[in-house]
């Protein structure tokens, strides 16, 4: 096979980062080529830096044997170069060939170009329509216009940064598809993802970079989904250690919590009693929409309930808001990071004096105390290994999996008696998750009562003491996980709903 | 009495000033930029053009200088918001300021002096008339089929993405409010040069705030802002002509009625947005956000 692109010794670093470091592979035609690491280890800075975002510190590039430096992601264009980007490029006000128009360097007319897009997508079995805007369309739909744009220039290398983690599990399959054919025709693919089914099955060979530099080059079907994920994250993988817990005195108590659906979308919560005893996990699952951020709302005190409804240790905080029960001791981490549990543009110090102002004592005499926010900032950022250059980076700038290890180390660092996570590991990598489970448990283990509210079945399982359903905003009485069958689980779950088993990504 | 067609042709010279400063204010916020400062843009050029075709005794050499001088003072705001990414609605504030300020201190030597006379073009409305007329098909041409205005309205629409594509976002905004400058500039000195012929402090008397009121009220649409631009003068001359038959409702009434109108209109722009269907015509996605790429 002839070699498409290779990188010799690419190095970058920004301030406190050593981003990419010694960075050498090569990828040939007709290849599908993985780009294989964790959140933050440095994937998204290499493609940048060969589609031209970014300029290298170090090393070369070699674009079919030939000196390749792009001044900007044109010139890598007209070099033949292309990128499917994971978000960021796409116009939703213009129509579709006006988005394709603008990813070329010399577009065609009008009517040519709508011809064209006519052609193109109909020869790989990508329908669209030029004159539709990009609003309307579904994620799919948009990822089409992305490629569609990529596929009108005939590029040797096609960069695909993290395509499927806005699809289903379909139009994984029809891409997949597409890529086939386009690696075909001598395309060479740069695939980027941290989906270990999804290269191993698709892919034909994967680089794996770890904390910014290669680890090892190898054929992903020649390994299992464990050892890759070992390869990515190091030595720091392990299985989460359950031993050594014992379920004390009941520390929350629901009951018969009934409350409306908060919007016309919402879920109504109908007739919740739970007990939640100390250093237990009691694990919820259910489909999306039936209930979970109802259920987590009212928990924090988002959502206030009918008087004797919620208890902690006794103490009645139905009627109590936020602040209050986190000042009791129950403490939540809402599922949505970014808007909910965390302020984009905050710093991440600003960020935990959202929740830790009180209980960690980030405020005196009315004013911030901005050394202790930093320190508590910081002794986040060091136990949960959340890479960031510093306690004063925006949150918002942080990967998806540094900033929910961020949002859920501020709580348990925050020493709850009880903490209600929601979706705790969704969207993170395999090696930010296991942190994530372990320290749940580590709480669990020191005399906590957790609540972790999830769609990851096998995720629950591993973690969860008891486990209980969340059905139409029902939920089903708890049983122990312990020898809990997935068939089971599924007729908890009311199984006409049909649940699928989590993918799990290691 | 009120004669439509006097009516109509007076309307078009009112309705010029207006019609500048919006044209040139809806590209820059089609590239994303919100500049508050039209107000402090016009008057700037309000005075060079004026001082310009004073000293020369050509009411063209005028209009250049005001084009000049309004992309001037609009580039001070592009290297505030764009280098040092300032907030552009503060520094859009302050560019008003300091242009009323500035003008007031250098236009005390033109106060009561006069102004060349402005050449006729055809239908006894002089070029700058048609010049503005012009303007509109042209900058919907160039928004709406040309490339350099899809990337414009790229930059406006999602920086990030245009960025990530390989655009120039801060030249090309920097080039919208440097366009956005000159045609504010053209606007403030029509003010002075062809509808009260003299130089006064503060002469352009809110037609910046109009302006910006009427891009919003075009949905960003030069034809839009043609409307509102006429939609402004109409009223103007109108209640003009009501002044001058000796309508018995106090001055002060009919003085307001212009920005009146333009209130009510925004405010049943906005009431319709919000109760009905609105699918188009959304602000640019960028809108006053400022944009920095990191390299």
């Amino acid at each position: 096979m002839t070699e498409v692109f290779r990188a010799i010794g690419l190095g970058k670093s920004y301030p406190g980062v050593r981003a990419n470091d010694d960075v050498s592979f090569a990828v040939s035609a007709g290849e599908i080529h993985a780009l294989l690491g964790e959140n933050g280890a440095g994937k998204s800075t290499l493609v940048k830096m060969i589609y031209g975002l970014v300029r290298p510190d170090d090393g070369q590039m070699q674009l079919s044997g030939a000196e390749y430096l792009p001044a900007d992601p044109r010139a890598a264009r007209a070099a033949g170069v292309a990128m499917v980007f994971q978000h960021f490029s796409l116009f939703d006000a213009l129509t579709v060939a006006e988005n394709i128009a603008l990813g070329m360097e010399n577009p065609p007319p009008r009517r040519e170009l709508s011809r064209r897009i006519a052609q193109t997508s109909s020869d790989y079995g990508l329908p669209l329509n030029p004159n539709r805007r990009v609003a309307t369309l579904s994620a799919g739909e948009r990822q089409r216009v992305e490629i569609l744009r990529c596929l009108l220039q005939s590029p040797r290398l096609l960069i695909m940064d993290e395509p499927t983690s806005v699809l289903t599990p379909q139009e994984a399959e029809i891409l997949f598809a597409t890529l086939r054919k386009l690696a075909g025709t001598g395309t060479a693919i740069l695939y980027i993802s941290h989906k270990l089914e999804e290269i191993r099955s698709h892919c034909d060979s994967a680089t794996i970079l770890r904390h910014g530099k290669v680890v090892n080059t190898v054929t992903p079907r020649d390994h299992s989904a464990r050892a890759l994920a070992a390869m990515m994250v190091g030595a720091e993988m392990r299985t989460v250690d359950r031993s050594n817990r014992q379920a004390g005195a009941p520390v929350l108590e629901v009951s018969h919590l009934s409350l409306d659906a908060p919007t016309a979308e919402g879920t109504r919560l109908q007739d919740i009693s739970l007990e939640l005893r100390a250093g237990e996990i009691l694990g919820v699952g259910g489909v999306a929409g039936n209930g979970q951020e109802e259920l987590l709302s009212a928990l924090s005190g988002e959502a206030l309930s009918p008087a004797g409804t919620v208890l902690l240790e006794g103490q009645d905080l139905s009627r109590k808001g936020p602040e209050t029960r986190r000042q009791a001791g129950l403490l939540a981490a809402p599922e949505d990071r970014l808007g909910h549990a965390a302020v984009p543009e905050f710093s991440l110090t600003e960020n935990t004096l959202l929740t830790g102002a009180n209980r960690q004592g980030l405020v005196r005499r009315g004013l911030i105390d901005p050394g202790a926010a930093r320190r508590f900032a910081e002794a986040v950022i060091t136990a949960f290994d959340v890479r960031t250059p510093g306690p004063g980076t925006a949150a918002g700038a942080l990967s998806g999996g540094n900033l929910q290890k961020f949002v859920i180390g501020r709580e348990v660092l925050g020493k709850p008696r009880v903490l209600v996570v929601n979706q705790p590991t969704w969207g993170v990598d395999a090696g930010a998750a296991a942190a994530i489970r372990q320290s749940l448990l580590d709480l669990a283990r020191g005399g906590a009562g957790v609540i972790v509210i999830s769609q990851d079945l096998d995720e629950l399982l591993e973690l969860s003491d008891r486990f209980a359903a969340l059905n139409d905003g029902r939920l089903s009485p708890p049983r122990a996980t312990e020898g809990l069958t997935i068939e089971e689980i599924g007729l908890m779950l009311g199984g006409a709903h049909g649940m699928e088993v989590a993918h799990v990504e290691a | 009495m009120i004669d439509p067609l006097s009516v109509f042709l007076m309307l078009l010279g009112a309705a010029t000033p207006i019609l500048f400063a919006s044209l040139g204010e809806l590209v820059a916020e089609r590239a994303g930029v919100l500049n508050l400062g039209v107000e402090g843009m016009m008057i700037c050029g309000a005075l060079a053009g004026f001082a310009a075709a004073h000293a020369s005794g050509s009411p063209a050499l005028g209009f250049l200088a005001a084009a000049v001088g309004g992309t001037a003072i609009s580039l001070i705001f592009a290297g505030l918001s764009q280098y040092l990414l300032t907030n552009q609605v503060a520094t859009g504030l302050a560019l008003t300021l300091f242009g009323l300020g500035l003008t007031a201190m250098f236009g005390k030597p033109y106060e009561g002096t006069k102004a060349p006379s402005m050449p006729m073009g055809p239908l006894g409305l002089n070029w700058m008339i048609w010049l503005g007329l012009i303007a509109v098909p042209l900058v919907w041409w160039f928004l709406n089929r040309s490339r350099a205005g899809l990337v414009l309205r790229a930059v406006g629409e999602n920086h990030d993405a245009a960025h990530a594509l390989g655009y120039p976002v801060r030249r090309i905004r920097v080039l919208a409010i440097a366009f956005g400058g000159a045609m504010a500039g053209l606007g403030g000195a029509y003010i002075s040069i062809a509808t009260v012929l003299q130089w006064t402090e503060g002469m352009t008397a809110g037609a910046g705030w109009i302006a910006l009121a009427i891009v919003v009220f075009s949905r960003w649409d030069p034809r839009g802002a043609l409307a509102g631009a006429w939609l402004f003068g109409g009223v103007t001359v109108l209640q003009l002509r009501l002044q001058a038959a000796g309508v018995s409702v106090p001055v002060q009434l009919l003085s307001m009625a212009p920005y009146l109108a333009t209130i009510l209109v925004l405010v049943l722009i906005s009431a319709q947005q919000k109760f009905g269907r609105s699918a188009g015509g959304a602000a640019p996605g960028s809108l006053g956000r400022p944009f920095h790429a990191l390299r």
